[in-house]
């Protein structure tokens, strides 16, 4: 199997990443970080690269990102600020390499008037994916999406209603069944055989080993 | 059977499903097919989408937790684990080593038993009945050790932000030790019947192809990408819990193809390294606390505290998994994202099935191990006219199949 995906060639250090960016991006840049996480006995880092661009400089970003090494999408992630959307695309350079991945968060904000954000599916083909749950979610438009229906939503679900809004769009209290406030039904017909009294409680845990060999009750949950 | 316009070479068009990938996502496949072969593939995920995030977003952390248990019922350690790194990073909250190691170990025993059921599911379409038997026979060791060390069988409820809810004692290892021989034991016999026989690889070899190049562009994940080729391995990019302590390396099968066959080896191989790993935990395994925190309170009001983003990211037994947790000084989170293995790996069956046959649609789609416990029904339209095809029948065109190549 021949990949027309080039490995990169060089590997940069999470410093030096962002330090491409501001070069590349300069005041385009809002705002990079690089964030570390230890773990285990030998703290070991993990290192994550956060940045913050204008919404124009989303794509050029990604490029930019595409040339260093092909980014991994894991997921775009988005809040609801209250008069902006922003959408975090998470992505991940240099897989493969030992404790060497980096996740890079690349952060946008939409104001609530212009919820309107270029596609990047013709870079990463399977961010539409993504872009799709997005659109449904909150509300957004993404332009040029090679596929714009709706994903997890089902086709009787309102439109107009985006469930992770937090504004007056977002799930109506009425929307919400209360499942834990409603007692048992009591306009079912009786059932055919009428119900068993309840084992008398026996004394000593003599049933506890023999729950062991059962048949496995929880096998519906697989 | 065509109408005079449509002519004889009209696609048919056949829905499949809804299908479960993992609890999470089920799927409605429309395929439209030319005689036997697969022409156009389109899917449908969310039959069942139930709001978790939602539910998630009116919660506190220790109560997602436990939510987070119940995404799905095989992967029930990776969701709490992604979720409470991220709530660790964010609240600052130092997990003690102890409790990484054993977060580990339970980590590997459910990649154990997941991998397992996935063999189990696949000898099944397959028509290799004794050998989903034999495999879900042997799965149940894992799910009794993971019983021995959480006390349940699946929704584990071990995971507690600042560490794990309880310890494994002395008198635990020799059962865990025993427990893992009894697997590298098993292995070589497991290893031959899956990769010596000849009817699974006629099925498997050179089936269900995804390219390397599409599935780093598909963004495919965990043993899905590995068997094409792609390195990558969450535990070996971007270690967390105890994997920066241990050894691992992605495993790859030695000349990828990128076919069912592929995944087989993959899987089977991550078994065999997942023993190992648990070993090497419990030989290294720090002493110590494992709870940042043992008063929920205190852990409450760190994480009402708390201000902040940050993403809590594993590798499940399917491909990397990862939480994106916002908090904003509040008792819930104000974002909570969810991204699942197969959420990465469903755009990969569009390649995998294009130019396949109606009867390897089933082992194709459980190729990327979509936890699926049936292909529910297949309809089939025929001049506007639905007939319905139950599972049985799918499986059973499956298994014909086999038959078929073993004449």
């Amino acid at each position: 199997m021949t990949s027309e995906i080039p490995s990169p060639k060089i590997v940069l250090t999470p410093q030096e990443l962002l330090a491409s960016f501001k070069s590349a991006f300069g005041d385009g840049l809002k705002g990079g970080e690089v964030r570390s996480a230890l773990s285990g006995s030998l703290k070991t880092p993990r290192y994550s690269i956060w940045l913050r661009v204008e919404r124009a400089l989303l794509r050029p970003a990604m490029q930019h990102l595409i040339t260093i090494a092909y980014p991994h999408l894991a997921v775009i992630a988005g809040n609801d600020l209250g008069d902006e959307i922003e959408l975090l695309y998470i992505l991940s350079v240099f897989l493969g390499k030992k404790h060497g991945e980096y996740m890079v968060t690349i952060a946008i904000s939409l104001p609530k008037s212009d919820l309107v954000v270029p596609t990047i599916a013709d870079l990463l083909p399977g961010a539409v994916f993504s872009e799709r749950e997005k659109q449904e979610f909150f509300g957004i438009t993404v332009e040029n999406i090679p596929d714009g229906r709706r994903l997890f939503l089902p086709d009787d679900f309102p439109l107009g209603v985006y469930p992770w809004r937090k504004d007056e769009t977002g799930i109506q209290p009425g929307m919400v069944k209360e499942l834990w406030k409603t007692n048992r039904p009591t306009d079912r017909p009786a059932p055919p055989v009428p119900e068993k009294e309840p084992a008398p409680k026996e004394s000593g845990g003599s049933t506890t080993e023999s729950d062991r060999s059962e048949p496995l009750k929880g096998g519906g949950n697989l | 059977m065509s109408t005079p316009e449509a002519g004889k070479k009209a696609p048919y068009r056949i829905p499949i499903g809804p299908v479960h990938p993992a609890l999470k996502e089920p799927v409605l496949f429309t395929f439209e097919i030319e005689g036997e072969v697969v022409k156009k593939v389109d899917f449908a995920p969310g039959n069942t989408h139930r709001g978790v995030e939602w539910m998630g977003m009116r919660r506190n952390p220790v109560q997602i937790v436990h939510l987070t248990d119940r995404i799905c019922g095989i992967c029930g350690i990776v969701h709490s684990l992604s979720f409470a790194q991220a709530v660790e990073q964010i609240a600052g909250i130092e997990v003690p080593p102890r409790a990484e190691y054993i977060r580990t170990i339970l980590h590997e025993l459910e990649r154990i038993q997941s991998h397992l059921l996935w063999a189990g599911v696949a000898a099944h379409e397959l028509g290799f009945d004794s050998l989903f038997y034999l495999s879900w026979r042997v799965r149940e060791r894992s799910m009794d050790l993971i019983e021995e060390i959480t006390g349940n069988r699946v929704n584990y409820g071990i995971i507690q932000i600042g560490g794990v809810r309880r310890n494994i004692t002395e008198d635990q290892y020799p059962k865990v030790l025993e427990g893992l021989k009894y697997y590298s034991d098993l292995f070589g016999k497991m290893a031959d019947l899956f990769l010596n026989d000849v009817t699974i690889a006629m099925r498997c070899q050179g089936h269900g192809l995804l390219t390397e190049k599409d599935a780093r562009e598909l963004c495919a994940v965990g043993p899905t990408a590995r068997a094409s080729g792609v390195t990558m391995d969450v535990r070996h990019d971007h270690p967390y819990c105890a994997y920066g302590d241990l050894d691992v390396t992605p495993i790859l099968p030695q000349k990828p193809h990128g076919d069912i066959y592929d995944r087989v080896i993959v899987r089977l191989l991550e078994i065999k390294q997942s023993i190992g790993i648990i070993e090497s935990c419990i030989d290294q395994m720090p002493q110590g606390e494992v709870l940042w925190e043992n008063k929920l309170p205190k852990v409450l009001a760190t994480c009402k505290k708390a201000q902040g983003e940050a993403i809590g990211r594993v590798e499940a037994p399917r491909g990397e998994c990862m939480h994106y947790v916002r908090m904003d000084g509040n008792e819930a989170p104000a974002t909570w994202k969810v991204k699942a293995s197969s959420y990465s790996n469903l755009m990969s069956w569009i390649p995998m099935l294009l130019g396949e046959q109606i009867a390897d649609i089933p082992i194709i789609v459980a190729s990327i191990d979509p936890c699926m416990s049936c292909t529910d029904r297949v309809t089939l339209i025929r001049e506007g006219r639905a007939d319905t095809l139950s599972g049985e029948s799918l499986t059973r065109m499956s298994r014909e199949k086999t038959r078929r190549l073993q004449k």
